[in-house]
């Protein structure tokens, strides 16, 4: 038995790690920030939400971050007029694979499906590659078919060669920013933060109260078990 | 007379309530000495009535159509009133389910309780296994991830392998040439209600046998054996209720708080319970780089892809389940409970455990040729602990078993 206890300690607890080799940065997640959450939706519905769609999110759900619906339909609604409505786009996935050769994904739980890390390392890889018929490509995400939507306000950024001797997977990879865009390189990682704390929050828009119901429940079974052990002694005490 | 008594004397001319009652509850005399091991049956049939419950409030909402499938679990995540919580339970219940029933057969195998006169209840739980595995299976598919939609394909595909009859039997078992919304619609019907009334009925026909012959304990010993002269009560029995049934409701709470630590705070637990891949719609033309099972079925995964031939290699995977139900027959040892055994069962015990739980490891990873290498040497470990077990249990040097239970 404690063998077997044992043996189960040494089962990682993870069992996918992320694609072997990528260097992924951690993602500034803070689903407590509405303040972030409300720029980040902001970005997602400007820049994302006309190629993606994230049929499974209404803009009503919105309230929950600490948006009225009237800010929601004046600010957020590009889309769709009404605000009970999920965020679907018009174009289609047969055009879409048509005109970007693959159907961009619905971002619904793109965040679950990728890791928020994944993506804020993604959104910030992008390099100037003329080989590539859009002329973008991606450390993160080889020979994407996504162009870099956000370069007006990254800027152009080339990829530095690794030195001789040196293995490209070690490590971060570097680029250099040859043409600068509208936000400077620490506000463009903020950004891009705000809208992966957002593409999180809108993967599983229940999480907080998940977590806070969590500690209620536990607490309550906590009471409950210690009522249930004097129950069972009391019971018990006439048992040898 | 009151009137509560008078109408349980009506029910009892027509129904043998008071009987039942008395036959299965209150004088079911189970040995006093049940320990940690002893909580994990109650608590598969607390997580099986579970499933039932959830699982009925999710057909509610669930849509088994390919288009729709997808969203339609979404939707119950964001727009059903507490959906959210029903289908973290539904999916943390059928991990946890595995997990209550793996520890419960492992009790089984250390305290001998599928020895005689215990042979019917092993093969009903045997059963009960094999249908917990296609109930999990089925289910697995309704998300319609990436893998939900590839992990049947491969499964399914694995009856191909058969000779003559395997590419028309996996043909018919998908309804189409490759997992479609045909596959999901029967996978459906199986899943809510065909093997859950195999599940009910086989769960019924354990208890009864169980009863019948009464519980074993962790002393392997018969508490039958010595009763009182007069009452005809067994000296080491107690009534299962009260006793028991207030001892497994600390069984249950102490579960609840890591079947719930488990929901509120990780449901997906690092990708174990529910796998990132499975938040992508499926998608038939996009085959993910790596397609694993849930990890309750990598055990059996991992000594399929040890055996080099595909056939031969499903033959070795069917093989390893089926070959558990002559464990009855297979154990020849004078003692049943390892508390009497020799240091031979449990060091080839021990082995089988880390071999099982080594496979399981293995077939959540992509093979390499030394962890193929692995898988094989813990596959040949698997299959000696049942083929040799003939010889090693009568070999043991074991220790004279008490009279009466030791606590």
């Amino acid at each position: 038995m404690k063998k077997f206890l044992l043996a189960l300690l040494f089962v990682p607890l993870t069992a996918f790690a992320s694609e072997g080799g990528i260097h992924l940065d951690t993602a500034p997640i803070n689903l407590n920030d509405y303040g972030s959450l409300q720029r980040g939706a902001r970005i997602f519905t400007n820049y994302c939400l006309s190629c993606h769609s994230a049929a499974a999110m209404r803009y009503s759900r919105m309230e929950d971050i600490g948006l009225s619906k009237d800010q929601i339909k004046n600010n957020l609604m590009f889309a769709s007029d009404q605000v009970g409505n999920t965020m679907t786009i018009s174009m289609t996935p047969d055009d879409a694979k048509l005109w970007f050769g693959a159907a961009p994904p619905d971002l619904s739980v793109e965040a679950r499906a990728r890791t928020p890390d994944w993506l804020y390392t993604y959104l910030r890889s992008f390099y100037r590659d003329d080989s590539r018929p859009t002329g973008w490509n991606n450390t993160v995400f080889a020979k994407v078919g996504m162009p870099h939507v956000l370069w007006s306000l990254q800027g152009v950024q080339d990829l530095k060669e690794p030195a001789a001797g040196e293995h490209a997977e070690h490590g971060a990879p570097e680029f250099t920013l040859v043409k600068p865009g509208k936000m400077s390189p620490a506000e463009y990682n903020a950004m891009v933060g705000d809208l992966v704390n957002y593409l999180t929050w809108m993967s599983e828009p229940a999480k907080t109260t998940r977590l806070e119901l969590g500690i209620v429940v536990l607490l309550f079974l906590g009471v409950f078990f210690i009522l249930a052990y004097y129950l069972k002694k009391e019971f018990w005490k006439d048992i040898h | 007379m009151s009137t509560m008594q008078k109408l349980v004397g009506w029910i009892d001319d027509r129904f043998p309530l008071t009987s039942n009652w008395k036959t299965h509850l209150s004088e079911y005399y189970a040995p006093k000495n049940f320990n940690f091991w002893y909580f994990f049956g109650s608590l598969a049939l607390l997580v099986l009535v579970l499933q039932i419950v959830t699982g009925i409030f999710l057909t509610m909402n669930y849509k088994p159509d390919a288009t729709l499938a997808f969203l339609s679990v979404e939707y119950i995540m964001r727009d059903v009133e507490w959906g959210w919580l029903i289908r973290y339970m539904h999916s943390t219940g059928a991990s946890m389910f595995f997990v209550v029933v793996y520890l419960h057969m492992f009790r089984g195998l250390m305290y001998g309780s599928y020895r005689k006169p215990r042979e019917l209840i092993w093969i009903f739980g045997m059963f009960l296994y094999l249908a917990l595995m296609a109930e999990a299976f089925m289910g697995y598919l309704l998300p319609w991830g990436q893998m939900s939609y590839w992990g049947a394909q491969v499964i399914i595909s694995l009856f191909g392998a058969i000779p003559v009859v395997g590419d028309a039997l996996s043909t018919w078992i998908r309804g189409d040439y490759v997992v479609s919304d045909a596959t999901l619609n029967r996978f459906f019907a199986f899943h809510v209600i065909a093997l859950p009334l195999v599940l009910v009925g086989l769960v019924a026909a354990h208890i009864i046998a169980l009863h019948e012959v009464g519980s074993n304990n962790p002393d392997g010993i018969e508490i039958k054996k010595h009763k009182d002269p007069v009452t005809h009560i067994p000296l080491d029995g107690i009534p299962f209720h009260p006793y028991y049934t207030v001892k497994d409701i600390m069984g249950v709470i102490v579960f609840l708080m890591v079947f719930t630590a488990i929901l509120f705070f990780a449901p997906e637990l690092g990708g174990w319970f529910l796998e990132p891949d499975n938040f992508i719609p499926a998608n038939g033309l996009k085959t993910p780089e790596h397609i694993v099972p849930l990890w309750y079925f990598t055990p059996f995964y991992a000594i399929l892809r040890a055996v080099p031939d595909k056939f031969l290699g499903v033959v070795a995977m069917g093989a390893a389940v089926v070959i558990m139900f002559f464990l009855p027959w297979l154990d020849r040892s004078k003692v049943k409970s390892i508390r009497y055994r020799g240091n031979l069962y449990k060091t080839i015990l021990a082995m089988f455990v880390i071999s099982f739980i080594g496979l399981g490891y293995l077939g959540t990873q992509a093979p390499t040729a030394v962890t193929t290498n692995i898988a094989r040497v813990l596959s040949i470990i698997y299959f000696a602990f049942f083929l040799l077990m003939p010889w090693y249990t009568k070999m043991d040097k074991t220790k004279p078993e008490p009279e009466r239970v030791t606590g």
